[in-house]
Protein backbone atom coordinates (compact mmCIF):
# COMPACT_ATOMS: atom_id res chain seq x y z
CA UNK A 1 0.00 0.00 0.00
CA UNK A 2 1.72 3.17 -1.09
CA UNK A 3 0.33 6.42 -0.15
CA UNK A 4 1.27 9.70 -0.73
CA UNK A 5 2.65 12.05 1.32
CA UNK A 6 3.34 15.42 -0.18
CA UNK A 7 2.21 16.43 -3.92
CA UNK A 8 3.60 18.93 -5.95
CA UNK A 9 3.54 20.32 -9.24
CA UNK A 10 6.34 21.72 -11.56
CA UNK A 11 5.20 23.32 -15.32
CA UNK A 12 7.54 22.15 -17.70
CA UNK A 13 7.87 24.59 -21.08
CA UNK A 14 11.05 25.26 -21.68
CA UNK A 15 14.89 24.48 -20.96
CA UNK A 16 14.94 26.84 -18.17
CA UNK A 17 12.10 24.48 -16.18
CA UNK A 18 13.98 21.58 -16.42
CA UNK A 19 16.74 22.93 -14.51
CA UNK A 20 14.36 23.71 -12.39
CA UNK A 21 12.70 20.39 -11.87
CA UNK A 22 15.93 18.42 -11.91
CA UNK A 23 16.97 20.51 -8.52
CA UNK A 24 13.61 20.38 -7.02
CA UNK A 25 13.65 16.54 -7.59
CA UNK A 26 17.14 16.08 -5.79
CA UNK A 27 15.90 18.50 -2.56
CA UNK A 28 13.43 16.24 -2.28
CA UNK A 29 15.28 12.98 -2.61
CA UNK A 30 18.20 14.31 -0.25
CA UNK A 31 15.39 15.11 2.33
CA UNK A 32 13.89 11.58 2.33
CA UNK A 33 17.47 10.94 2.55
CA UNK A 34 17.94 9.05 -0.55
CA UNK A 35 21.37 7.48 -1.22
CA UNK A 36 23.73 9.60 -3.86
CA UNK A 37 23.46 6.54 -6.40
CA UNK A 38 19.86 6.45 -6.28
CA UNK A 39 19.61 10.02 -6.30
CA UNK A 40 21.49 9.88 -9.59
CA UNK A 41 19.22 7.35 -11.26
CA UNK A 42 16.39 8.96 -10.31
CA UNK A 43 17.62 12.55 -11.93
CA UNK A 44 19.03 10.87 -14.67
CA UNK A 45 16.10 9.36 -15.09
CA UNK A 46 13.81 12.65 -14.86
CA UNK A 47 15.98 14.39 -16.99
CA UNK A 48 15.43 11.62 -19.93
CA UNK A 49 11.54 12.23 -19.56
CA UNK A 50 11.47 15.46 -19.41
CA UNK A 51 13.63 16.44 -22.26
CA UNK A 52 11.10 13.67 -24.22
CA UNK A 53 8.34 16.00 -23.31
CA UNK A 54 10.12 19.02 -24.68
CA UNK A 55 11.64 17.57 -27.46
CA UNK A 56 8.29 15.60 -28.51
CA UNK A 57 5.33 17.50 -26.84
CA UNK A 58 6.40 21.17 -26.44
CA UNK A 59 6.61 20.39 -22.82
CA UNK A 60 4.42 19.21 -20.15
CA UNK A 61 3.75 18.85 -16.51
CA UNK A 62 5.45 16.94 -13.90
CA UNK A 63 3.89 15.92 -10.85
CA UNK A 64 6.37 15.14 -8.10
CA UNK A 65 5.27 13.13 -4.61
CA UNK A 66 6.75 11.83 -1.61
CA UNK A 67 5.05 8.40 -1.34
CA UNK A 68 5.58 5.75 1.96
CA UNK A 69 5.27 1.93 1.79
CA UNK A 70 4.87 1.34 5.51
CA UNK A 71 8.98 2.23 6.50
CA UNK A 72 10.37 3.26 3.43
CA UNK A 73 10.10 6.89 1.77
CA UNK A 74 10.42 7.05 -2.21
CA UNK A 75 9.65 9.90 -4.55
CA UNK A 76 7.20 9.47 -7.74
CA UNK A 77 7.00 11.16 -10.74
CA UNK A 78 4.52 11.45 -13.10
CA UNK A 79 5.17 12.98 -16.51
CA UNK A 80 1.93 14.25 -18.44
CA UNK A 81 2.15 15.45 -21.67
CA UNK A 82 -0.26 16.86 -24.34
CA UNK A 83 1.49 15.42 -27.38
CA UNK A 84 1.60 13.17 -30.00
CA UNK A 85 1.46 10.20 -28.50
CA UNK A 86 3.27 7.17 -28.75
CA UNK A 87 1.98 4.50 -31.54
CA UNK A 88 3.62 1.28 -30.23
CA UNK A 89 4.54 1.48 -26.90
CA UNK A 90 6.25 -2.11 -27.16
CA UNK A 91 8.48 -0.71 -29.46
CA UNK A 92 9.80 2.10 -27.72
CA UNK A 93 10.23 0.20 -24.61
CA UNK A 94 12.87 -2.09 -26.44
CA UNK A 95 16.30 -1.75 -26.34
CA UNK A 96 17.72 0.16 -29.90
CA UNK A 97 14.49 1.62 -30.49
CA UNK A 98 15.03 5.22 -32.06
CA UNK A 99 12.43 7.84 -33.83
CA UNK A 100 14.90 10.84 -34.04
CA UNK A 101 18.91 11.09 -33.80
CA UNK A 102 20.11 8.26 -32.06
CA UNK A 103 18.64 6.84 -28.64
CA UNK A 104 15.28 7.99 -29.46
CA UNK A 105 13.58 8.11 -26.33
CA UNK A 106 15.54 6.11 -23.31
CA UNK A 107 12.83 4.47 -22.50
CA UNK A 108 14.04 0.78 -21.98
CA UNK A 109 17.01 2.66 -19.94
CA UNK A 110 15.04 4.93 -17.81
CA UNK A 111 13.13 1.90 -16.67
CA UNK A 112 16.30 0.46 -15.47
CA UNK A 113 17.20 3.41 -13.20
CA UNK A 114 13.87 3.22 -11.33
CA UNK A 115 12.03 0.61 -8.92
CA UNK A 116 8.59 1.14 -10.85
CA UNK A 117 7.56 2.46 -14.52
CA UNK A 118 4.39 2.88 -16.00
CA UNK A 119 3.45 4.68 -19.23
CA UNK A 120 0.25 4.98 -20.85
CA UNK A 121 -0.47 6.97 -23.99
CA UNK A 122 -2.68 7.75 -26.76
CA UNK A 123 -1.86 8.68 -30.16
CA UNK A 124 -3.20 11.99 -30.68
CA UNK A 125 -3.85 12.84 -27.06
CA UNK A 126 -0.66 12.55 -24.86
CA UNK A 127 1.44 10.61 -22.83
CA UNK A 128 1.54 9.80 -19.03
CA UNK A 129 4.84 8.38 -17.28
CA UNK A 130 5.15 7.65 -13.96
CA UNK A 131 8.49 6.62 -11.92
CA UNK A 132 9.34 5.64 -8.14
CA UNK A 133 12.29 5.56 -7.13
CA UNK A 134 12.15 4.06 -2.57
CA UNK A 135 14.91 5.87 -0.66
CA UNK A 136 17.14 2.60 -0.52
CA UNK A 137 16.82 -0.31 -2.42
CA UNK B 1 7.02 -9.51 44.98
CA UNK B 2 6.73 -12.73 47.09
CA UNK B 3 5.57 -14.25 43.42
CA UNK B 4 7.97 -13.28 41.28
CA UNK B 5 10.95 -13.98 43.83
CA UNK B 6 9.51 -17.74 43.82
CA UNK B 7 8.65 -17.76 39.87
CA UNK B 8 11.60 -19.62 38.39
CA UNK B 9 11.68 -16.95 35.91
CA UNK B 10 13.82 -14.89 38.11
CA UNK B 11 17.29 -13.88 36.48
CA UNK B 12 19.57 -12.81 39.33
CA UNK B 13 22.39 -12.23 36.89
CA UNK B 14 20.82 -9.61 34.86
CA UNK B 15 18.35 -7.96 37.29
CA UNK B 16 18.99 -6.89 40.94
CA UNK B 17 16.22 -7.00 43.70
CA UNK B 18 15.97 -3.61 44.35
CA UNK B 19 15.97 -2.99 40.74
CA UNK B 20 12.89 -5.64 40.32
CA UNK B 21 11.04 -4.19 43.26
CA UNK B 22 11.19 -0.77 41.76
CA UNK B 23 10.10 -1.40 38.93
CA UNK B 24 6.88 -3.77 40.27
CA UNK B 25 6.19 -0.86 42.39
CA UNK B 26 6.04 2.10 39.78
CA UNK B 27 3.86 -0.29 37.34
CA UNK B 28 1.53 -1.56 40.31
CA UNK B 29 1.20 2.11 41.61
CA UNK B 30 -0.02 3.52 38.18
CA UNK B 31 -2.01 0.14 37.40
CA UNK B 32 -3.94 0.33 40.56
CA UNK B 33 -4.85 4.11 39.94
CA UNK B 34 -6.08 3.20 36.57
CA UNK B 35 -7.94 0.25 37.71
CA UNK B 36 -9.84 2.12 40.45
CA UNK B 37 -10.65 5.05 37.96
CA UNK B 38 -12.48 3.62 35.38
CA UNK B 39 -15.23 1.25 34.97
CA UNK B 40 -14.58 -0.94 31.02
CA UNK B 41 -11.17 0.49 30.63
CA UNK B 42 -9.84 1.14 27.21
CA UNK B 43 -6.36 0.68 26.82
CA UNK B 44 -5.89 2.89 23.87
CA UNK B 45 -7.28 6.16 26.24
CA UNK B 46 -4.64 8.76 27.52
CA UNK B 47 -5.15 7.48 31.03
CA UNK B 48 -3.93 4.57 30.27
CA UNK B 49 -0.60 6.06 28.44
CA UNK B 50 1.27 6.23 31.81
CA UNK B 51 0.71 2.32 32.55
CA UNK B 52 1.84 1.40 28.90
CA UNK B 53 4.63 3.77 28.70
CA UNK B 54 5.66 2.16 31.78
CA UNK B 55 5.35 -1.12 30.72
CA UNK B 56 7.40 -0.58 27.57
CA UNK B 57 10.49 1.16 29.06
CA UNK B 58 10.38 -2.62 31.69
CA UNK B 59 9.72 -4.62 27.89
CA UNK B 60 12.64 -2.55 25.90
CA UNK B 61 15.04 -2.53 28.85
CA UNK B 62 14.67 -5.98 29.63
CA UNK B 63 14.86 -7.22 25.34
CA UNK B 64 18.12 -4.92 25.29
CA UNK B 65 19.26 -6.63 28.66
CA UNK B 66 18.94 -10.08 27.14
CA UNK B 67 15.91 -11.68 28.80
CA UNK B 68 13.89 -13.79 27.10
CA UNK B 69 10.68 -13.32 26.16
CA UNK B 70 8.80 -15.92 28.56
CA UNK B 71 10.88 -14.01 31.32
CA UNK B 72 9.27 -10.73 30.63
CA UNK B 73 6.24 -11.91 29.99
CA UNK B 74 6.25 -14.09 33.13
CA UNK B 75 7.13 -10.56 34.96
CA UNK B 76 3.00 -9.64 34.13
CA UNK B 77 1.71 -12.76 34.60
CA UNK B 78 3.33 -12.83 38.04
CA UNK B 79 1.21 -9.74 38.71
CA UNK B 80 -2.12 -11.03 37.21
CA UNK B 81 -1.91 -13.76 39.86
CA UNK B 82 -0.93 -11.43 42.95
CA UNK B 83 -3.96 -8.87 41.66
CA UNK B 84 -6.49 -11.89 41.11
CA UNK B 85 -5.72 -13.67 44.44
CA UNK B 86 -5.79 -10.21 45.91
CA UNK B 87 -9.71 -9.63 44.41
CA UNK B 88 -10.65 -13.20 45.71
CA UNK B 89 -9.63 -12.20 49.26
CA UNK B 90 -11.54 -8.96 48.77
CA UNK B 91 -14.42 -10.37 47.49
CA UNK B 92 -15.05 -13.67 48.80
CA UNK B 93 -18.89 -13.62 49.73
CA UNK B 94 -20.14 -12.45 46.39
CA UNK B 95 -19.03 -15.45 43.43
CA UNK B 96 -21.05 -13.88 40.53
CA UNK B 97 -19.33 -10.38 41.55
CA UNK B 98 -16.08 -12.05 41.81
CA UNK B 99 -15.79 -13.55 38.44
CA UNK B 100 -17.06 -10.18 36.27
CA UNK B 101 -14.12 -8.68 37.85
CA UNK B 102 -11.72 -11.41 37.47
CA UNK B 103 -12.55 -11.34 34.44
CA UNK B 104 -12.26 -7.64 33.28
CA UNK B 105 -8.68 -8.11 35.49
CA UNK B 106 -8.32 -10.77 33.08
CA UNK B 107 -9.07 -8.77 30.41
CA UNK B 108 -6.77 -6.10 30.88
CA UNK B 109 -3.67 -8.13 32.16
CA UNK B 110 -3.79 -10.00 28.77
CA UNK B 111 -4.14 -6.68 26.75
CA UNK B 112 -1.26 -5.37 28.73
CA UNK B 113 0.65 -8.70 27.74
CA UNK B 114 0.08 -8.81 24.54
CA UNK B 115 1.44 -4.75 24.10
CA UNK B 116 4.78 -6.09 26.67
CA UNK B 117 5.27 -8.89 23.63
CA UNK B 118 4.71 -6.47 20.91
CA UNK B 119 7.71 -4.19 22.55
CA UNK B 120 9.60 -6.31 23.51
CA UNK B 121 10.05 -7.82 20.22
CA UNK B 122 10.81 -4.54 18.42
CA UNK B 123 13.22 -3.98 21.12
CA UNK B 124 15.22 -6.58 19.80
CA UNK B 125 14.64 -6.25 16.30
CA UNK B 126 16.38 -2.53 17.04
CA UNK B 127 19.55 -4.90 18.41
CA UNK B 128 19.29 -6.88 14.65
CA UNK B 129 19.53 -3.97 12.99
CA UNK B 130 22.19 -2.13 14.81
CA UNK B 131 24.32 -5.88 14.33
CA UNK B 132 23.62 -5.54 10.97
CA UNK B 133 25.14 -2.30 9.79
CA UNK B 134 28.19 -3.13 11.93
CA UNK B 135 28.66 -6.19 10.42
CA UNK B 136 28.29 -4.68 6.98
CA UNK B 137 30.74 -2.03 7.86
CA UNK B 138 33.31 -4.45 9.30
CA UNK B 139 33.25 -6.78 5.84
CA UNK B 140 34.02 -5.01 2.98
CA UNK B 141 37.36 -3.14 3.96
CA UNK B 142 39.69 -1.76 1.58
CA UNK B 143 43.42 -2.21 1.38
CA UNK B 144 45.90 -0.42 -0.67
CA UNK B 145 48.00 -3.16 -1.35
CA UNK B 146 50.36 -0.88 -3.77
CA UNK B 147 50.55 2.98 -5.22
CA UNK B 148 47.80 3.04 -7.53
CA UNK B 149 46.65 -0.51 -6.44
CA UNK B 150 43.56 -1.23 -4.11
CA UNK B 151 42.61 -4.71 -3.14
CA UNK B 152 38.72 -5.99 -1.41
CA UNK B 153 38.90 -9.11 -0.05
CA UNK B 154 34.72 -9.63 0.60
CA UNK B 155 34.01 -12.58 3.04
CA UNK B 156 30.95 -14.21 3.78
CA UNK B 157 27.58 -14.19 1.15
CA UNK B 158 27.15 -12.23 -1.49
CA UNK B 159 23.92 -10.60 -1.89
CA UNK B 160 22.21 -8.34 -4.34
CA UNK B 161 22.17 -5.50 -2.04
CA UNK B 162 25.78 -6.27 -0.56
CA UNK B 163 27.13 -6.37 -3.82
CA UNK B 164 25.68 -2.93 -4.60
CA UNK B 165 27.46 -1.42 -1.50
CA UNK B 166 30.45 -2.96 -2.44
CA UNK B 167 30.77 -1.71 -5.91
CA UNK B 168 29.66 1.90 -4.65
CA UNK B 169 32.56 1.24 -2.58
CA UNK B 170 34.90 0.55 -4.78
CA UNK B 171 34.00 3.08 -7.35
CA UNK B 172 34.65 5.75 -4.22
CA UNK B 173 37.76 4.39 -3.06
CA UNK B 174 39.32 4.46 -6.98
CA UNK B 175 38.47 7.96 -6.99
CA UNK B 176 39.57 8.91 -3.38
CA UNK B 177 42.74 7.35 -3.56
CA UNK B 178 43.27 8.12 -7.26
CA UNK B 179 44.22 4.12 -7.60
CA UNK B 180 44.29 2.46 -11.44
CA UNK B 181 43.93 -1.16 -10.32
CA UNK B 182 41.11 -2.52 -8.28
CA UNK B 183 41.49 -6.21 -7.27
CA UNK B 184 37.65 -8.02 -5.62
CA UNK B 185 38.89 -10.97 -4.11
CA UNK B 186 35.86 -13.18 -3.78
CA UNK B 187 38.07 -16.34 -2.40
CA UNK B 188 36.01 -15.87 0.91
CA UNK B 189 32.82 -16.08 -1.74
CA UNK B 190 30.72 -19.45 -1.22
CA UNK B 191 28.49 -18.83 -4.17
CA UNK B 192 27.26 -16.49 -6.56
CA UNK B 193 23.92 -16.35 -7.93
CA UNK B 194 23.20 -14.53 -11.66
CA UNK B 195 21.87 -11.28 -9.95
CA UNK B 196 25.22 -11.38 -8.48
CA UNK B 197 27.44 -11.67 -11.30
CA UNK B 198 25.62 -9.20 -13.08
CA UNK B 199 26.22 -6.70 -10.37
CA UNK B 200 29.81 -7.97 -10.50
CA UNK B 201 30.35 -7.14 -14.30
CA UNK B 202 28.77 -3.55 -13.91
CA UNK B 203 31.12 -3.02 -10.92
CA UNK B 204 33.87 -3.78 -13.49
CA UNK B 205 32.35 -1.67 -16.58
CA UNK B 206 31.83 1.16 -14.12
CA UNK B 207 35.20 0.94 -13.01
CA UNK B 208 36.40 0.84 -17.06
CA UNK B 209 34.13 3.54 -17.77
CA UNK B 210 35.67 5.82 -14.92
CA UNK B 211 39.24 4.88 -16.66
CA UNK B 212 40.51 2.56 -13.99
CA UNK B 213 40.93 -1.49 -14.69
CA UNK B 214 38.68 -3.71 -12.34
CA UNK B 215 40.50 -7.02 -11.83
CA UNK B 216 38.08 -10.29 -10.25
CA UNK B 217 40.28 -12.74 -8.11
CA UNK B 218 39.56 -15.68 -6.01
CA UNK B 219 36.69 -17.61 -7.98
CA UNK B 220 35.75 -20.66 -6.62
CA UNK B 221 35.81 -23.62 -9.14
CA UNK B 222 32.46 -24.23 -7.99
CA UNK B 223 31.19 -20.55 -8.95
CA UNK B 224 33.03 -21.43 -12.08
CA UNK B 225 30.49 -24.07 -12.85
CA UNK B 226 27.56 -22.04 -11.58
CA UNK B 227 28.85 -19.03 -14.04
CA UNK B 228 28.99 -21.20 -16.70
CA UNK B 229 25.84 -23.12 -16.32
CA UNK B 230 24.17 -20.25 -16.07
CA UNK B 231 24.89 -18.85 -19.07
CA UNK B 232 27.12 -15.69 -17.82
CA UNK B 233 29.59 -14.19 -20.03
CA UNK B 234 32.29 -13.24 -18.27
CA UNK B 235 35.16 -13.08 -21.13
CA UNK B 236 35.24 -9.27 -21.45
CA UNK B 237 36.15 -9.48 -17.63
CA UNK B 238 39.51 -9.98 -16.24
CA UNK B 239 39.59 -12.70 -13.58
CA UNK B 240 42.74 -14.60 -11.74
CA UNK B 241 42.80 -17.47 -9.57
CA UNK B 242 44.21 -15.69 -6.95
CA UNK B 243 44.91 -12.36 -5.01
CA UNK B 244 49.03 -12.94 -5.99
CA UNK B 245 47.84 -13.71 -9.50
CA UNK B 246 45.86 -10.67 -10.14
CA UNK B 247 48.75 -8.39 -8.47
CA UNK B 248 51.42 -9.92 -10.04
CA UNK B 249 48.88 -9.15 -13.45
CA UNK B 250 48.55 -5.68 -12.51
CA UNK B 251 52.21 -4.85 -12.06
CA UNK B 252 53.04 -6.35 -15.68
CA UNK B 253 49.84 -4.07 -16.65
CA UNK B 254 51.94 -1.05 -14.41
CA UNK B 255 54.88 -1.33 -16.50
CA UNK B 256 56.60 -2.08 -12.90
CA UNK B 257 58.85 -5.10 -12.15
CA UNK B 258 59.59 -6.95 -9.12
CA UNK B 259 63.51 -7.79 -9.44
CA UNK B 260 65.77 -9.86 -6.80
CA UNK B 261 67.85 -7.23 -5.40
CA UNK B 262 71.34 -7.45 -6.70
CA UNK B 263 74.33 -7.88 -3.91
CA UNK B 264 77.60 -6.55 -5.28
CA UNK B 265 80.62 -8.10 -3.80
CA UNK B 266 83.66 -5.81 -2.58
CA UNK B 267 86.54 -7.18 -2.78
CA UNK C 1 24.53 33.05 -23.11
CA UNK C 2 27.12 31.03 -21.27
CA UNK C 3 30.45 29.78 -23.24
CA UNK C 4 32.40 26.99 -21.76
CA UNK C 5 36.04 28.14 -21.58
CA UNK C 6 38.60 26.23 -23.67
CA UNK C 7 42.27 26.50 -22.39
CA UNK C 8 45.05 24.99 -24.35
CA UNK C 9 47.90 22.54 -22.70
CA UNK C 10 50.50 22.52 -25.52
CA UNK C 11 49.28 20.07 -28.17
CA UNK C 12 45.96 19.67 -25.87
CA UNK C 13 42.91 21.44 -25.67
CA UNK C 14 41.23 20.86 -21.83
CA UNK C 15 37.41 21.62 -21.57
CA UNK C 16 35.87 21.87 -18.05
CA UNK C 17 32.24 21.47 -17.64
CA UNK C 18 30.91 22.83 -14.79
CA UNK C 19 27.31 23.58 -15.72
CA UNK C 20 24.14 21.69 -16.73
CA UNK C 21 24.84 21.68 -20.72
CA UNK C 22 21.41 22.58 -22.33
CA UNK C 23 20.78 22.19 -25.92
CA UNK C 24 22.49 25.68 -27.66
CA UNK C 25 25.46 25.80 -25.03
CA UNK C 26 25.93 22.12 -26.45
CA UNK C 27 25.68 22.66 -29.74
CA UNK C 28 28.57 25.86 -29.37
CA UNK C 29 30.46 23.60 -27.36
CA UNK C 30 30.50 21.35 -30.20
CA UNK C 31 31.25 24.13 -32.80
CA UNK C 32 33.96 25.89 -30.88
CA UNK C 33 35.99 22.57 -29.77
CA UNK C 34 36.24 21.78 -33.46
CA UNK C 35 36.99 25.13 -34.61
CA UNK C 36 39.57 25.33 -32.23
CA UNK C 37 41.28 22.03 -32.59
CA UNK C 38 41.31 23.16 -36.18
CA UNK C 39 42.59 26.71 -35.47
CA UNK C 40 45.42 25.28 -33.18
CA UNK C 41 46.20 21.58 -34.73
CA UNK C 42 45.45 20.03 -31.52
CA UNK C 43 46.33 16.53 -30.76
CA UNK C 44 44.22 15.73 -27.70
CA UNK C 45 41.12 16.85 -25.96
CA UNK C 46 40.08 16.63 -22.77
CA UNK C 47 36.94 16.97 -21.21
CA UNK C 48 36.79 17.15 -17.67
CA UNK C 49 33.30 16.37 -16.16
CA UNK C 50 34.43 15.92 -12.71
CA UNK C 51 31.83 18.88 -11.26
CA UNK C 52 29.36 17.04 -13.41
CA UNK C 53 26.83 14.70 -11.17
CA UNK C 54 23.92 13.88 -13.92
CA UNK C 55 25.08 12.65 -17.34
CA UNK C 56 22.24 11.53 -18.97
CA UNK C 57 21.96 10.32 -22.91
CA UNK C 58 22.00 13.71 -23.94
CA UNK C 59 25.36 14.22 -22.34
CA UNK C 60 26.31 10.96 -23.27
CA UNK C 61 25.86 11.98 -27.33
CA UNK C 62 27.40 15.47 -26.93
CA UNK C 63 30.29 13.22 -25.59
CA UNK C 64 30.36 10.87 -28.40
CA UNK C 65 29.74 13.60 -31.08
CA UNK C 66 32.53 15.67 -29.84
CA UNK C 67 35.10 12.83 -29.77
CA UNK C 68 33.62 11.63 -33.04
CA UNK C 69 34.63 15.09 -34.76
CA UNK C 70 37.79 15.89 -33.14
CA UNK C 71 39.21 11.92 -34.56
CA UNK C 72 38.02 13.20 -37.81
CA UNK C 73 40.67 16.12 -37.52
CA UNK C 74 43.14 14.14 -36.11
CA UNK C 75 42.99 14.77 -32.38
CA UNK C 76 42.29 11.57 -29.43
CA UNK C 77 38.86 12.09 -26.76
CA UNK C 78 39.72 11.46 -22.97
CA UNK C 79 37.09 12.12 -20.88
CA UNK C 80 38.49 12.56 -17.15
CA UNK C 81 37.21 12.44 -13.63
CA UNK C 82 33.46 10.74 -13.88
CA UNK C 83 32.00 10.32 -10.59
CA UNK C 84 31.21 6.77 -9.47
CA UNK C 85 27.53 7.19 -9.39
CA UNK C 86 27.70 8.83 -12.75
CA UNK C 87 29.55 5.48 -13.72
CA UNK C 88 27.23 3.37 -12.29
CA UNK C 89 23.70 5.01 -13.82
CA UNK C 90 25.23 5.33 -17.64
CA UNK C 91 26.04 1.63 -17.48
CA UNK C 92 22.89 0.98 -16.42
CA UNK C 93 21.42 3.32 -18.95
CA UNK C 94 22.77 1.21 -21.70
CA UNK C 95 25.06 4.19 -23.03
CA UNK C 96 27.91 2.99 -25.05
CA UNK C 97 30.00 5.75 -24.79
CA UNK C 98 31.65 4.50 -28.12
CA UNK C 99 35.36 5.75 -28.96
CA UNK C 100 36.30 8.35 -25.98
CA UNK C 101 38.82 7.07 -23.87
CA UNK C 102 38.48 7.66 -20.37
CA UNK C 103 40.94 8.71 -17.29
CA UNK C 104 40.56 8.92 -13.76
CA UNK C 105 41.94 12.49 -13.66
CA UNK C 106 43.55 15.07 -16.55
CA UNK C 107 46.91 14.01 -15.11
CA UNK C 108 46.39 10.96 -16.11
CA UNK C 109 44.21 11.72 -18.59
CA UNK C 110 47.34 14.03 -20.25
CA UNK C 111 49.97 10.85 -19.59
CA UNK C 112 47.27 8.82 -21.80
CA UNK C 113 46.76 11.23 -24.81
CA UNK C 114 50.82 11.39 -24.53
CA UNK C 115 51.27 8.14 -25.36
CA UNK C 116 48.80 7.68 -27.94
CA UNK C 117 50.19 10.47 -29.55
CA UNK C 118 54.00 8.84 -29.80
CA UNK C 119 52.56 5.58 -30.97
CA UNK C 120 50.96 7.51 -33.93
CA UNK C 121 54.32 9.53 -34.75
CA UNK C 122 55.88 6.25 -34.49
CA UNK C 123 53.61 5.35 -37.37
CA UNK C 124 54.21 8.43 -39.41
CA UNK C 125 57.83 7.52 -39.12
CA UNK C 126 58.05 3.73 -40.18
CA UNK C 127 55.32 5.05 -43.31
CA UNK C 128 58.31 7.49 -44.12
CA UNK C 129 60.85 4.69 -43.86
CA UNK C 130 58.71 2.68 -46.03
CA UNK C 131 58.12 4.66 -48.65
CA UNK C 132 61.76 5.51 -49.16
CA UNK C 133 62.65 1.60 -50.06
CA UNK C 134 60.08 2.39 -52.49
CA UNK C 135 61.77 5.27 -54.43
CA UNK C 136 64.68 2.73 -54.46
Amino acid sequence: MTISLSKDSVQVVKEQDAVFLKNRVKEIAVKIKMGLVNQTRLITAASELVRNMLRYANGGLCVIEVVSSGRINGVRLTFIDKGPGIPDIGQAMRDGFSTGRSLGLGLPGTKRLVNEFDIKSKVGEGTTVTILKWANG
Amino acid sequence: MKNQLADEGLREDLISNEDLRSQSEELITALVGNLSSSESPDLDSDEWSPVIEILGGIAITRARQGFSPRETGNFLFSLKEALLVVLQQEISNDPQTLFNESLKINRIMDNLSVITFETFIKGREEVILRQTDEIAEISTPVIRLWDGILALPIIGTLDSARTQVVMENLLQEIVATGSSIAILDISGVPAVDSLVAQHLMKTVSATRLMGAECIISGIRPEIAQTVVHLGIDLSNIITKSTLASALAYSFKIMKLEVRKANTLQKI
Amino acid sequence: MDKIPILRMGPFLLVTIQVDLYDRLALSLEADLVQTVNKTNAKGVLIDISAVSIVDSFMGRIIGNIAGMCKILDAETVVVGMQPAVAITLIELGLPLKGVHTALDVEKGMTMLKSMIDLSEDDDDQEAIEDDHIIE
